[in-house]
């Protein structure tokens, strides 16, 4: 009956896409200067028209008002794993890992993606917007990552950036021992030996990467004949040389998250971290790197590798001037996705505050996933993506009334 | 804190305690109570000693021992120590491989008090806790209820009835989680029949017992398991049942009515579904909060509702961490979320406090701030709903077993490096339980 409820709301907000729309908030969040209380956004065309203090900006005449206590932009969601580990957890369903092979560069987020697992709507009922979805961490080179708006359609329709990032896993969880596990789709027998432990990863990776930079030279080689035919891996990897496809580096120890740098030193890579429970203990070395975080759920379960981690993690990330954006990550069993809005709410009440945990699903998402020209913030000319609550989105009591992406009102909600 | 075990130790050795703090009379004023038995109250005092709450009420109306010793938690919320109706804390097991029924296994042989998930329960205000074997068997063990005491032996955590006996309760399961390979069931209807097969013979087996009628000659061989489920048979134990689909709710109420005992339902996915039945079968609900729905195909259609709807049906709700599933630390974010969905907030509140006092049978002792209960309470920085509040202080009857403000006890609260690591002993007490030994054997 509510899925019922839920698809006829949708639908009816469906034929609204196209109008113009106002949307009236007591509190506006731009993440482009102070919040405006109350602040007006409007809408036209898919693309945020004007942001401004109710005071001076007036809702012209024929656009559709729609009110809440308070707007955000759209969420986005770092790293996750939606619509590749669909909701049901059985096998006709769960595409976010290839055991194959310990590296597989070419497998794409694109050709799994299912825009309709039920948990894309579960994601946009809480105004999560974009996320950046593929290949869960679990062999060495999992896959690439494609970031997507939660419109539910088709990957071709709601792809914003069809291949971002290419997944890396170091750590026991990238090692062959990792994938005995005896739960659900975790039962993968994997059809290799290979790394078996975390100097053979790095050592495998690094080998992969010298075949890349060989791959290079040979497809520049002037005399045709001697010029190598088209590799799908290694072209991925090249991307990360040229920095247009960054590896995803999923590192939790601190030993693993040195690895990752000592690599891209090496080769003069661009990475993206990711999770890293042991940040704290290599605060200076990640600095200094410069390159950005995608730290893992701040209710993630520390296990493993990941035993660490901290609910303050965030917040000492910040203090040091690290880029760090928040995630939902993968879980195996439940919950089938977290909620980054929910592991940011646990992150701002932990040191980390109101203003920095929404700019860690907003803005400064956006900045690390290469989209802030498209999103992250209510700024003329933008996508008009935008979260609706009734009170403090951080509150657990508080509700997403609607989301709006690309102009497209929905009220999944509320939630 | 130091002091922490050495009336454990006392007790053991026969002596009476009073050597540590706990015998204090202790105020608790300023801060707004919400004593769950009753409306909250803004400026409230609490009273407790020796381990039990004397008082508790308006500034005005409570008075106030003489040489009390005064806390001033003006601006904090002071309410009952969370009650946890189905937790794995402990890493504590039950049945094995070999088969599907288990119901002389116990989690009191298999749990390890000193794992830091205890301590980290301690930080999110967990003070009684029903520690469960897992959901793989119909019948996996015998349950395990905890005071969250910091103790060096599972004997230092343990509830004691008036009978003597040690708390705890049933654990069963049905739906997809024991179908499995042989000799485990491979259909929900398989599963019903063995558990229906054990029952029965449970049956006989108190007749026999009934029959001998204390002649040890004709007593039967003694079974642990099945003296155990004639404990159930008697309602002298109760049974938890692990169930998420809705009929697979209505299948265990069904064998609780055929064999007449009492049983709680266990996440109860789909209790939204079947609410009127299970209201009609008079079954209380001990649910979880998970922050999306699937996982597995039984749990596809978890809402954040469920909650309120059971309320409205007049169910006795809980909630449950089902730790490590979800976090003991946050386990005031499950009543927030039931609010959140349309549970009352007197109600959200309860099913983390006194409902599941309550469901495990305990509520003459805890779960709510009254007068003669066990002094169980937090001091919490502000109201219990919300994601700002952190658990400051929790208390387990009258002794402080977290402090925020400790840098061990935050750092089981926060997480980072150390914090997985078990909790160790306390050597200020074993020297002095030997020192007590000694003194006593000379005198």
């Amino acid at each position: 009956m509510k899925t019922l409820c839920t698809l006829l709301l949708a639908a009816g907000t469906l034929a609204t896409a196209a109008a113009q729309t106002a949307l009236v908030g007591d509190t506006v969040y731009t993440m482009a200067g102070a919040p405006l209380k109350p602040g007006i956004v409007l809408i036209r065309d898919g693309k945020i028209e004007a942001v401004g203090p109710a005071a001076t900006l007036k809702v012209p005449d024929g656009y559709k008002v729609i009110r809440a206590a308070v707007v955000t932009p759209g969420l986005i969601d770092a790293h996750a794993t939606v619509g590749l580990s669909g909701l049901l957890n059985q096998p006709h369903d769960q595409d976010m890992l290839e055991k194959s092979a310990a590296m597989q560069p070419e497998l794409r987020a694109l050709d799994a993606y299912n825009a309709r697992d039920p948990l894309v709507t579960h994601l946009r009922s809480f105004g999560i917007t974009t996320v950046n979805t593929g290949h869960s961490p679990g062999a060495l080179i999992s896959g690439q990552t494609m970031i997507v708006k939660t419109l539910g359609r088709t990957a071709d329709e709601d792809v914003v950036n069809p291949a971002a990032m290419t997944s890396v896993t170091f750590g026991r969880d990238g090692l062959v021992a990792a994938t005995t596990g005896t739960r659900g789709a975790d039962a993968i027998a994997a059809g290799y030996k290979s790394p078996g432990t975390r100097a053979k990863a790095v050592a495998l990776l690094r080998s992969e990467l010298i075949k890349a930079q060989e791959y290079a030279r040979k497809r520049e080689a002037k005399d045709e004949a001697k010029r190598s035919g088209r590799d799908l891996r290694l072209e991925v990897l090249l991307r990360a040389f040229d920095g247009s496809q960054p590896l995803l580096v999923t590192a939790h120890r601190q030993q693993d998250i040195l690895d990752a740098l000592r690599v891209a030193r090496e080769f003069n890579l661009r990475i993206v971290l990711d999770g890293c429970a042991d940040a704290p203990l290599v605060l200076p070395e990640i600095k200094a790197s410069g390159f950005p975080v995608i730290l893992h759920p701040t209710m993630k379960r520390s296990n493993e590798d990941a035993e660490n981690l901290s609910l303050e993690t965030a917040a000492k990330l910040k203090a040091a001037g690290i880029p760090f954006a928040l995630q939902s990550s993968y879980e195996s069993y439940v919950p089938k996705t977290r909620v980054v809005l929910f592991e940011a709410a646990i992150a701002a009440a932990n040191g980390l505050g109101f203003d920095g945990a929404l700019a860690s699903i907003t803005l400064d998402a956006a900045k690390l996933l290469g989209i802030a020209d498209r999103t992250g913030s209510l700024e003329p000319g933008k996508d008009a993506d935008l979260a609706l609550y009734d009170g403090d989105p951080f509150e657990y009591t508080s509700h997403c009334i609607g989301t709006v992406i690309n102009g497209q009102v929905f009220a999944d909600g509320p939630h | 804190m130091r002091c922490r075990n050495l009336p454990v130790f006392a007790a053991l050795l026969g002596l009476a305690t009073g050597l540590c703090a706990q015998e204090k009379t202790r105020v608790f004023q300023g801060a707004r109570i919400i004593p769950i038995a009753g409306e909250p109250i803004n400026h409230g005092v609490l009273v407790v000693a020796g381990g039990k709450i004397l008082a508790v009420g308006a500034a005005g109306s409570v008075a106030l021992p003489a040489g009390a010793e005064i806390y001033d938690v003006t601006g904090k919320v002071l309410m009952p120590g969370l009650v946890d109706s189905h937790s794995h804390v402990g890493a504590g097991s039950g049945g094995d491989g070999s088969g599907p029924l288990h119901p002389d296994a116990r989690v009191l042989d298999s749990i390890d008090v000193r794992d830091a998930s205890l301590q980290k329960a301690q930080a999110g205000g967990i003070t009684t806790v029903n520690v469960m074997p897992g959901s793989g068997h119909l019948i996996s063990g015998q349950t395990l209820y905890l005071k969250n005491r910091d103790g060096r032996t599972v004997d230092d955590l343990l509830i004691h009835l008036p009978d003597g006996t040690v708390a705890g309760g049933l654990k069963m399961a049905n739906g997809t989680n024991p179908i499995k390979a042989a000799p485990f069931p491979g259909t929900r209807a398989k599963s019903a029949a063995l558990v229906r097969e054990q029952f029965v013979k449970a049956q006989e087996y108190r007749d026999k017992l009934k029959r001998a009628g204390g002649d040890a000659e004709k007593l039967p061989p003694r079974d642990l398991g099945l003296e155990e489920l004639v404990e159930i048979l008697d309602g002298r134990r109760i049974v938890q049942c692990h169930t998420h689909r809705h009929d697979d709710i209505l299948t265990i109420l069904r064998l609780a009515k055929e064999f007449g005992f009492k049983v709680v339902l266990h996440h109860v996915t789909e209790g939204w579904k079947v609410a009127p039945e299970i209201a009609a079968a008079h079954a209380a609900c001990s649910i979880i909060v998970i922050d999306a729905p699937g996982g597995k195909l039984e749990t596809r259609d978890l809402e954040f509702d469920n909650g309120a709807v059971l309320e409205r049906a007049g169910i006795l709700v809980g909630f449950h961490t089902d730790d490590p599933i979800t976090d003991s630390r946050l386990f005031l974010r499950s009543a927030a979320f039931g609010v959140r969905a349309g549970m009352s907030r007197p109600g959200a509140l309860a099913a983390v406090t006194l409902a599941n006092a309550k469901i495990l049978g305990l509520d003459a002792r805890v779960g709510s701030l009254e007068p003669g209960k066990d002094a169980d309470f937090l001091v919490l920085s502000g109201d219990p709903l919300s994601v700002y509040t952190h658990v400051e202080q929790t208390w387990v009857e009258g002794r402080k077993v977290f402090d925020r403000a400790d840098p061990q006890d935050r750092l089981w609260a926060v997480g980072g490096p150390g914090a997985g690591d078990p909790r160790r002993a306390f050597m200020c007490c074993f020297e002095s339980a030997w020192a007590i030994t000694t003194a006593a054997s000379n005198q």
